[in-house]
């Protein structure tokens, strides 16, 4: 089994322990893993701004470096929908297509083609779950309240096999961040207000970390978090199941 | 009116000021949210009654001009006067020439958002006539001269004591009684007269049934009721989506409208209307207004099947911390987000934007449109037209360009990171909107790829 490692550009360029987190993972699971050195962005930026059309660049490059795996799994949520949902190259479409319908965030591929039952980490802190939206209710990675439908959550279940890790759920417990792409700064007051009231949820459970299936969300909350002094950190679920503290 | 020349955003803003209020308004929004999920988790059937609606309208939608064609026969034959009016122009002005017509001074209005859409109430005021809304809510923000911020809580955004301010001022209470009791009492015998003297009643109509040319219209405070069982004139007022094929559909409707927007398993009032009693004319106005345009546009034509439950609304975080003028529409909220870049595209091109596209908003809503995706795809079509900030072009543009050019990508990247590092004032300033109430990450000194060519490619 042939795996293409996608790390998202804003992992690459500022959250590099999330993607070696990501690597060593999948390799102490036993996976036979590759990063493609010319990869860059799934597009989303551009095309959530309205300006899908100017992704092709992206979508074309995309496809250059993960043809020809069994697997693409990445640490986003938000990037893996945004490629299962749009990524196509008139020139490869087969290619895209394959792409599309084996492109995976790292916990479902975990649960879901791995199927992990036990996992050798430890982690012995107070962590709130925050639920990224689009794995969420994109990617089905958990049930959602909104929904009338049995109730279920991969992360949460790779989570509990996590040694010493107390974990616990906001009041609201899939209410979104407000990170939203490009919405956090051209709708920066809406943006940080929801950040802060996640914020709070997850203080009066006094957790020590916040953790989740996507960065982004995490740069957002750790953005407001440090201006506010808080001593309440942000780590993506990769890093915790990589952990060995 | 309250409705401002603002952006989303821009009004966003001013709304956060007051935090302790944002707040109040957000978890008020929520308790409403959380009764939903409490009335839809008492049916098993939930998600098929959710799909039997999605069903039932996307077949009248696919079929509506027989439809309508039948409810106007059938109408027709039980004595009531069908007018057709393509726009908000015609309806008001369909309206004013019955007034006129028969010479009427006191009118009552019963919740109608399709008379919020056309604007019938100023134009009414400008020609002399004033309407009486009679839903508690309306009322409380009619006499505000404000507008609903909300189409099934017009009045969401008030506290009582802005409640009680304005019944004192308005209504002669007692200045700082903020008893819910004693000021609904007020509210109760203020209104009992306004109905007493009406000669027009004009109303909404929540659902209209094409094989008895009947209409349902459905209050919590019978407010439709007593207007028009009073009134010698009964004019419903609806955009012609309103349509259902058969009474039998109800069954659907019905359970999913009010646990949808309130939580209760029916509204209080359900009233058929199906033939004017001895005696009273009764008129419905069907509207177009931009619904056909829509109805022809396929990636938008769903939005037409919402029922006006307002779910979408209390589940959306943004919504919560905005408040409903930000939307500046008569329909705010996510629906409002999607229908009313159809009605004025250069005006409401900020609302598909004002959203983080969560995905909360489909989830909730009892007719399963595809809210998100739609706001995603307007995004698209107002970028297209050309009705987006030529400045967030040309930035997305460059980074498109950098993004798909893996050597340039490397590049800007380690660029970046080292002037963050060197220079750190040149993003940490207020020109940054990321940085005025958040740091910016720590720029590390390798990427990812530069650690994996370092450890893992020997």
């Amino acid at each position: 089994m042939k795996i293409g490692l996608f790390i998202p550009c804003y992992i690459d360029q500022f959250y590099p322990q999330v993607g070696i987190a990501t690597l060593q993972l999948l390799e102490k699971l036993g996976c036979n893993v590759s990063f493609p050195l010319n990869q860059t962005c799934c597009g989303q930026p551009m095309a959530n701004s309205g300006f899908a059309s100017l992704s092709k660049g992206c979508d074309k490059n995309f496809v250059a470096n993960f043809t020809g795996f069994d697997y693409i799994v990445a640490p986003s949520g938000s990037c893996v929908l945004h490629l299962k949902e749009h990524l196509h190259d008139e020139q490869h479409p087969g290619e895209a297509e394959h792409i599309r319908k084996h492109i995976y965030e790292l916990t479902e591929f975990l649960v879901d083609v791995l199927k992990i039952e036990k996992i050798d980490a430890s982690f012995p802190y107070k962590v709130g779950l925050h639920n990224s939206c689009h794995g969420q209710r994109g990617l089905h990675l958990s049930s959602m309240t909104e929904r009338m439908l049995p109730s279920f959550s991969k992360p949460e279940q790779l989570l509990s096999q996590v040694k010493g890790l107390q974990l616990s759920k906001p009041l609201r417990s899939d209410e979104c961040c407000g990170f939203g792409g490009t919405f956090c700064v051209f709708e920066e007051a809406v943006s940080v207000k929801m950040g802060k009231d996640r914020i709070t949820e997850h203080s009066a459970n006094e957790v020590e970390y916040i953790t989740g299936t996507d960065v982004s969300c995490l740069m957002h909350l750790e953005g407001i978090l440090k201006r506010n002094g808080s001593n309440v950190k942000t780590i993506h679920i990769a890093e915790i199941l990589n952990s060995n503290a | 009116m309250s409705k401002s020349s603002l952006s989303h955003a821009e009004a966003a803003e001013q709304f956060i000021k007051d935090e302790p209020r944002t707040d109040w308004h957000d978890e008020t929004l929520w308790f409403v949210r959380q009764k939903r999920d409490k009335a839809a988790h008492g049916l098993p059937e939930w998600e098929q009654l959710r799909e039997w609606a999605s069903q039932i309208k996307n077949h009248t939608l696919s079929n509506l001009d027989n439809y309508l064609l039948e409810f106007e026969a059938n109408a027709n034959a039980n004595g009531v006067t069908i007018h057709w009016a393509p726009d908000a122009a015609d309806h008001n002005r369909i309206i004013f020439d019955l007034i006129q017509k028969n010479n009427i001074q006191k009118i009552v209005k019963s919740k109608s958002m399709l008379t919020e859409e056309c604007g019938l109430n100023e134009f009414l005021h400008a020609k002399g006539v004033e309407t009486i809304d009679t839903d508690l809510g309306e009322r409380i923000v009619q006499l505000r001269y404000e507008a609903p911020s909300h189409i099934v809580l017009p009045a969401i955004h008030l506290k009582k004591q802005d409640v009680s301010d304005t019944f004192h001022e308005h209504l002669n209470t007692e200045k700082g009684n903020n008893d819910p009791q004693y000021l609904t009492e007020a509210a109760r015998q203020h209104l009992r007269e306004k109905f007493i003297e009406s000669e027009l009643a004009i109303t909404g109509v929540n659902f209209a049934v094409a094989e008895t040319g009947g209409f349902v219209v459905c209050t919590n405070e019978g407010n439709a009721d007593m207007g028009a069982h009073a009134a010698k004139i009964h004019i419903a007022c609806m955009g012609f989506e309103k349509m259902i094929p058969k009474a039998e559909h109800l069954s659907v409707f019905l359970r999913l409208l009010a646990r949808s927007a309130t939580g209760q398993p029916i509204t209080t009032y359900s009233s058929h209307f199906n033939k004017p009693r001895e005696g009273q004319e009764m008129h419905i106005v069907i509207v177009d207004n931009g619904r056909s345009r829509q109805l022809g546009r396929a990636d938008f034509r769903n939005s037409l099947k919402c029922i006006r439950c307002a779910a979408c609304f209390n589940t959306c975080p943004v919504y919560r911390r905005s408040g409903g003028y930000s939307y500046h529409t008569a329909v705010a909220g996510p629906i409002g987000s999607i229908l009313n870049p159809n009605i004025d595209m250069r005006a409401n091109a900020d609302l598909p934007f004002a959203s983080t596209l969560c995905g909360s908003c489909s989830n909730v809503c009892p007719v399963k449109i595809d809210i998100h995706d739609q706001l995603w795809k307007w995004r698209q079509v107002l970028v297209e037209e050309g009705y987006v900030d030529a400045s967030k072009k040309v930035g997305l543009k460059g980074m498109a360009f950098v993004l798909a050019r893996p050597g340039l990508y490397r590049f800007a990247g380690k660029a970046g990171r080292a002037v963050m590092r060197l220079f750190p004032w040149l993003l940490n300033n207020k020109l940054n909107p990321w940085y005025k109430q958040r740091e910016m990450p720590a720029p590390p000194k390798q990427s990812f790829r530069d650690w994996y060519i370092k450890n893992k490619q020997q």
